[in-house]
C-alpha cells in the first residue's frame, strides 16, 4: 500500500532520511532563463500555488509590472498593466519549475537566479537574489530605483558571484555556512545576519581573484556587506532542492512544501506528489515601523516558508533571541516553547543543525501533516510584513500561521487516494 | 512639532528600538515617534513616516535617532528618562513555571520519563479514550472529569486491573498518594491511617478530621462514585484496599462508600474481614448497631475518623463518638421559624446531613428526590448546590458564590427558615476565600432579618486544615466574625442546627461482635501499585492546568498537557487519523 515501505512511519522516515542526507551546495548564479525553460517566453515565476492575475495582491501585482518593465516588455507600468490583465503573460508557481521566491516572488527570464545543487539528489533549485530592503521588486515596488538595481544584478552582481563560485570550482556548502550560522542566532527566515557574513567571509577572497573591474569588486562587496538578509535566498534555494530529493519518495504524510500566494496558502505531502492542498491565507501579526499598522498588512505572501518546510525559521525560533520578540513581547521562553510546540507536528531532530540555545538538539525534521491535523497545532512562519498597496514595500514583521485545512485536506485525500476511506460526500 | 535626539555610538537591536516606539508612543502628549538606527535605509523610513528632520543627516549606522513629534518640548525629557529607563531594564521579566507544557502523549512521557499516573480532567465523552492511552503506556489514572459511560469505566478498570494499574474514577474529586493531594485536595498530616473512598467530599471531611484529630494518612484514594455498583463490581475499591492491606505505612484502613449494591457489599466486606489489620468502614445512610471482628462500622464522617485514630493510637474503642459537643446556642425565634435549610458545595456532606436530619425529624428519607434535592421533608432542606442542575454554565459551588448566595436568599424568604446550614470546603482547587466571598450575602440576609423583626442562624463547617492554601484558622475566624456560627465537623455542624430546634437524635451505642470466620484472603499486589504507593508520584496532568499546583508544591513531579481534542472533534478527520496510523 506504501510502496516498498510497511507503514506510513517507514515511508516518513524515509523522506526524512533524505532531508538529513541532503547536500546541497551553492554552484552559480545564471540568468533564470538558461535553467528555467519557460521563462523564455512571455511568462513569470510567481511564489505560493496557482494564482490568476485577478486574484494577487497588489503587492504581486505591482512585481509583475516591475518585472515587464524590467524584461522591456512594456514601456511603462500601465501598458504594463493592461499586458498583464489581457492575459499576455504565463504565471507559473515556482515551485513548478524547481525554484521558489520570496514574497511576490515574481522571477523573470533576465533575473539572475541562485543555482543550488544537491549532491545527494543530484537535483537542482533556483532562487532570485535578496534585494536588500526598502524600495524592493518582491514588496511590489516597481520605481527606477528598482528596476536599475534588477540590472546591476543582472550585468554585475549575478556574473560577478558566477566567476567567484568558479573560481572557488566545487561550489559552497550550504550545510556548513547553516550549521554555523544557527550556532550564531540564525534561523534561516527573519535572521539572516549570521549566514551572509558567512557567505560574504567564504565569497570575499575569490571575488577578488576573479577579473571583474574594481569598481564592480567594491560595489559587489559593500552590497554583500549591507544586505543582512542576503543568505535568506541562498537558504531558500538550498531547502527547496533539498525538500524535492526528499519528496521523489512519494509516499507517507511528510509536508514537502508550503507557500503563499497572497490568497492561498499551499502544502504538499510526500504521498500526494505534486498535489497542492490549499486555504485562505492568513495575515501577519507582528511589530510595525511607524506610521503602519496591523490593518495596513498584505495577506500572507512567499515561498520563503520553504525554511519552515525543511524544519528552519519559525520552527528554530529558539535558535535566534535576537528575533524572538516577534512572537510577541516575550522573550526566551516564548521561543523554547514556539520551538517545543513545532516538535509536537515533526517528527524528530534533524542532527545537521544543531541548537546550542536548545540543548543542543537538533532542529526540527519532518512536519507530519497528521500531526498537524491531530494536535490543531499549526506551522508557525517567520515573516517579514509587506503593506497591501504595492512599493509602499516592508512595513514590519511578524509570524504567520499555516492554515490547518490544507493539512486536513492533504491527509484526506491521502487517506482516500489508499482506499482506506470514502470520499466524503458533500466536498 | 519634531525633535530630534541623536544618540552617538548607541547600538540598539531594531527589534529592540521597535518595541520601544511602541512603548514611547503610547506616552501622553506624544503625537508620533520613531527611534531607529540612523542607517541609510532606516533614513528613507523616516521620511516615509514623515519624521524626517535635518539633524538625522549627520546620523550614523550606529547612531540611535529619536524622532518625536509632539506639542510640548517639557516632555522631551521624560521621553529620555523613559529611553533609558527601558534600554537599561530590557531583562524580561520570566516567570518560569516548574513544569513542562506539552500537546501530545508522546511528548508528555518524554518530557517525565517515569511518569506513572495521569490526572484526566477533560470533557467526559473524551475521558475514556484519554484514560486507556494513559494505560496503555503503564500509567495509574485519576479520572476527575464525569459523564463516563458505565460501560467505558468498567471496561478501563478491567484493562488496568489486568495490567496491574489503579483507576481512581471517574468523577473523582480527590486523592492523596505518598503524600502528594490531586485534584481538589486538602494538604494534611502523614501518617498510618490509609483512606479509600467512592465519595470526594466524603474523603476531604473524613481526611481534614483525622488531621484535626492529630493524626495523619498514608494514603487516600477515591474510586469514583459507581465503583460499588453491580455494573463496574468494586475492582478499584477491591484492588485499593488489597495495596492499603499491604502498604506499609499504612496501619488502619478507612473506607468511605454510600451503600453498594449487595453482593458487592458482601464482596468487598468479605475482603475486608480476611485482613489483618484494623478496618473502619462507613456506608453513607446505612445505621450499624455492632462493629464486627476488625471491621468498625461508622455512623458519621465524623465517627469514621475519630474511630481511625483512636486506633491508629491504640486507644480503646468507645461505643459513640457521636454525642452533641459544646454547647448549643440561645436561639430567639418566631413560631413559624421551625425548619433548616442545608445548601451544601460537598456533595456527600448534604447527604450526610440529609440522613441526620431526616433521622432527627423522623422522614424516610429513602424516596426519589427532585433533581439536587437530597431532602425535602415539611419544609426541611438539603440542596447538593454541586449538582449537575446547578452548574451547567456555572462554576461549581465550591469555585464560586454566586449560585449559594442565591440560595441563600431564597431560602430567608421562606418563612419557615430558622437555620441555613451550609459547608465551606478548603484545599487546591477551591476558592482561594471563600469566607468573605459568602459573608457580604450573609450579612445582608442577617440585616434584612432584624428589619423585619427576626433572627435567622448561619450554622457551618469548614471541611479542610491548617495546611491548605487557604488556612482553616482564617476561614473560621471570618465566618464567627460575621456571626456564623461554626463547628468542627459536619456531624457536629448538624446535631447543632437540630439542637438549636430542640430536635435530638437518638445515639447508637455499639459494641464489638465476633466476625463469621472468613479465610485470610491472598493479597497479591502489582508491582505497579506497590510504587504508586511508596514513591511521591510522577504525574501527566491532562487538562485543568490548576491541578499540577498542589503536585508540585507536594514534592511530585508533574507535566502539563494542554489537552485538545483529536482533530479539534472533527470526526470525518478523526476516521481519517485512525486509517492512517
Amino acid at each position: 500500500m506504501y510502496g516498498q515501505f510497511k507503514t506510513i512511519d517507514e515511508a516518513n522516515r524515509a523522506v526524512i532520511d533524505k532531508v538529513v542526507s541532503g547536500s546541497p551546495f551553492l554552484v552559480d548564479v545564471v540568468p533564470a532563463k538558461s535553467v528555467i525553460e519557460e521563462l523564455n517566453g512571455k511568462a513569470l515565476l510567481h511564489a505560493g500555488p496557482p494564482i490568476k492575475w485577478e486574484n494577487m495582491t497588489s503587492p504581486m501585482q505591482g512585481s509583475c509590472i516591475g518585472a515587464a518593465l524590467f524584461e522591456g516588455w512594456a514601456s511603462n507600468a500601465d501598458e504594463a498593466r493592461t499586458m498583464l490583465e489581457n492575459g499576455e503573460v504565463e504565471f507559473i508557481p515556482c515551485h513548478h519549475v524547481n525554484a521558489v521566491g520570496p514574497m511576490g516572488g515574481i522571477t523573470s527570464g533576465n533575473m539572475p537566479v541562485l543555482v543550488a545543487e544537491n549532491r545527494d539528489g543530484g537535483n537542482f533549485a533556483y532562487c532570485t537574489m535578496n534585494e536588500g530592503i526598502g524600495a524592493v521588486l518582491r514588496f511590489g515596488a516597481y520605481s527606477d530605483e528598482v528596476i536599475n538595481r534588477l540590472g546591476w544584478f543582472r550585468d554585475v552582481l549575478g556574473p560577478t558571484l558566477s566567476k567567484a563560485i568558479k573560481v572557488k570550482g566545487d561550489g559552497l556548502n550550504v550545510n556548513v555556512m547553516m550549521a554555523k550560522a544557527i550556532t550564531m542566532g540564525d534561523e534561516f527566515h527573519q535572521r539572516n545576519i549570521a549566514g551572509s557574513l558567512i557567505f560574504l567571509k567564504e565569497i570575499t577572497p575569490f571575488i577578488l581573484q576573479t577579473d571583474v573591474d574594481d569598481k564592480d569588486k567594491q560595489d559587489v562587496i559593500q552590497f554583500l556587506a549591507d544586505t543582512d538578509q542576503y543568505f535568506l535566498n541562498i537558504a531558500m534555494a538550498s531547502t527547496k532542492a533539498v525538500m524535492d530529493s526528499a519528496r521523489q519518495i512519494q509516499h507517507g504524510t511528510v509536508v514537502t512544501a508550503m507557500c503563499r500566494n497572497g490568497h492561498e496558502f499551499g502544502i504538499r505531502i510526500a504521498g500526494m506528489g505534486d498535489q497542492w492542498f490549499t486555504a485562505p491565507v492568513n495575515t501577519p501579526q507582528g511589530l510595525f515601523f511607524t506610521g503602519y499598522d496591523q490593518d495596513m498588512a498584505c495577506p500572507d505572501m512567499g515561498d520563503s516558508a520553504i525554511t519552515e518546510t525543511f524544519g528552519v525559521g519559525g520552527f528554530a525560533m529558539i535558535a535566534a533571541p535576537g528575533v524572538t520578540r516577534f512572537v510577541g513581547a516575550g522573550g526566551m521562553d516564548d521561543a523554547v516553547s514556539t520551538s517545543n510546540d513545532m516538535m509536537e507536528i515533526c517528527i524528530d531532530h534533524n542532527p545537521n543543525f544543531s541548537i546550542p540555545t536548545w540543548d543542543f538538539k537538533g532542529s526540527c525534521l519532518g512536519i507530519d501533516a497528521r500531526k498537524v491535523v491531530e494536535t490543531g497545532i499549526e506551522p508557525v512562519i517567520n515573516t517579514g510584513i509587506a503593506h497591501k498597496e504595492a512599493g509602499v514595500g516592508q512595513i514590519g514583521a511578524g509570524t504567520v500561521r499555516a492554515p490547518l485545512a490544507c493539512f486536513e485536506k492533504a491527509i484526506d485525500a491521502y487517506a482516500v487516494k489508499l482506499g482506506l476511506i470514502e470520499p466524503a460526500v458533500n466536498e | 512639532m519634531l525633535y530630534t535626539i541623536v544618540k552617538q555610538n548607541s547600538y540598539q537591536d531594531s527589534v529592540n528600538l521597535m518595541l520601544l516606539t511602541n512603548k514611547i508612543s503610547t506616552m501622553e502628549g506624544i503625537n508620533k515617534v520613531q527611534v531607529m538606527m540612523g542607517t541609510p535605509a532606516n533614513k528613507d523610513i523616516f521620511k516615509g513616516a514623515g519624521l524626517y528632520t535635518d539633524e538625522l543627516e549627520g546620523a550614523a549606522s550606529n547612531d540611535m535617532c529619536i524622532v518625536v513629534d509632539t506639542d510640548s518640548e517639557e516632555l522631551i525629557q521624560a521621553v529620555l528618562d523613559e529611553v533609558d529607563n527601558y534600554l537599561n531594564n530590557q531583562a524580561l521579566s520570566s516567570s518560569k513555571e516548574a513544569f513542562e507544557t506539552v500537546r501530545s502523549w508522546d511528548k508528555a512521557t518524554a518530557a517525565l520519563p517515569g511518569a506513572n499516573l495521569a490526572i484526566i480532567s477533560t470533557p467526559g465523552q473524551y475521558a475514556a479514550e484519554e484514560a486507556e492511552k494513559a494505560i496503555d503506556r503503564d500509567m495509574h489514572v485519576l479520572i476527575f472529569s464525569d459523564n463516563v459511560a458505565v460501560e467505558d469505566e468498567r471496561r478501563i478498570k478491567e484493562k488496568a486491573h489486568e495490567k496491574g494499574l489503579l483507576v481512581m474514577g471517574p468523577d473523582c474529586g480527590t486523592a492523596v498518594v505518598s503524600g502528594v493531594p490531586l485534584a481538589f485536595a486538602n494538604v494534611m498530616k502523614t501518617g498510618k491511617i490509609g483512606v479509600i473512598g467512592a465519595s470526594g467530599t466524603g474523603i476531604q471531611e473524613v481526611t481534614t478530621e483525622i488531621d484535626r484529630l492529630g493524626a495523619g494518612i498514608s494514603h487516600a484514594i477515591g474510586t469514583g462514585g459507581r465503583d460499588l455498583s453491580e455494573k463496574v463490581g468494586a475492582i478499584t475499591m477491591l484492588d485499593g484496599i488489597k495495596a492499603l492491606a499491604q502498604n506499609s505505612q499504612t496501619e488502619v484502613i478507612t473506607l468511605i462508600s454510600k451503600p453498594p449494591a449487595k453482593e458487592v457489599r458482601d464482596q468487598v466486606v468479605q475482603l475486608l474481614q480476611s485482613l489483618s489489620k484494623p478496618v473502619v468502614a462507613i456506608f453513607l445512610g446505612e445505621e450499624p448497631h455492632n462493629h464486627e471482628g476488625n471491621v468498625y462500622y461508622a455512623n458519621t464522617l465524623e465517627e469514621t475518623a475519630a474511630i481511625a485514630v483512636d486506633l491508629v493510637k491504640g486507644n480503646p474503642i468507645k461505643s459513640n463518638y457521636n454525642t452533641l459537643q459544646g454547647d448549643v446556642p440561645a436561639v430567639e425565634l418566631k413560631p413559624e421559624q421551625k425548619t433548616i435549610k442545608g445548601l451544601y458545595s460537598g456533595g456527600t456532606l448534604g447527604y450526610e446531613a440529609a440522613t441526620l436530619i431526616s433521622r432527627g425529624i423522623n422522614f424516610d428519607n429513602s424516596g426519589d428526590h427532585a433533581e439536587g434535592y437530597l431532602l425535602n421533608a415539611n419544609g426541611f432542606e438539603v440542596i447538593d448546590l454541586g449538582d449537575d442542575i446547578y452548574t451547567q454554565g456555572k462554576p461549581h459551588p465550591m469555585i464560586d458564590p454566586e449560585t449559594r448566595i442565591q440560595y441563600f436568599q431564597k431560602a430567608a424568604q421562606d418563612e419557615s427558615t430558622a437555620i441555613i446550614l451550609f459547608d465551606v470546603v478548603l484545599g487546591y482547587g477551591s476558592h482561594e476565600d471563600m469566607a468573605s466571598a459568602l459573608i457580604p450575602g450573609i450579612e445582608k440576609i442577617q440585616k434584612e432579618a432584624q428589619a423585619n423583626g427576626k433572627n435567622i442562624y448561619f450554622v457551618a463547617t469548614v471541611c479542610g486544615t491548617d495546611q491548605d492554601p487557604q488556612g482553616i484558622d482564617d476561614q473560621k475566624a471570618k465566618l464567627a466574625k460575621a456571626g456564623v456560627i461554626l463547628r468542627d465537623s459536619n456531624n457536629q455542624a448538624v446535631l447543632t442546627a437540630l439542637a438549636m430546634l430542640d430536635i435530638t437524635i437518638a445515639e447508637v451505642q455499639k459494641e464489638v461482635v465476633p466476625a463469621k470466620e472468613t479465610a485470610t484472603a491472598e493479597i497479591t499486589v502489582s508491582e505497579a501499585i506497590q510504587k504508586l504507593l511508596t514513591e511521591k508520584p510522577n504525574v501527566v496532568n491532562v487538562g485543568l492546568k490548576k491541578f499540577t499546583e498542589a503536585i508540585t508544591a507536594n514534592g511530585g513531579r508533574v507535566v502539563q498537557y494542554d489537552w485538545r481534542p483529536v482533530a479539534g472533534g472533527n470526526p470525518r478527520m478523526r476516521k481519517v487519523l485512525s486509517v492512517l496510523r
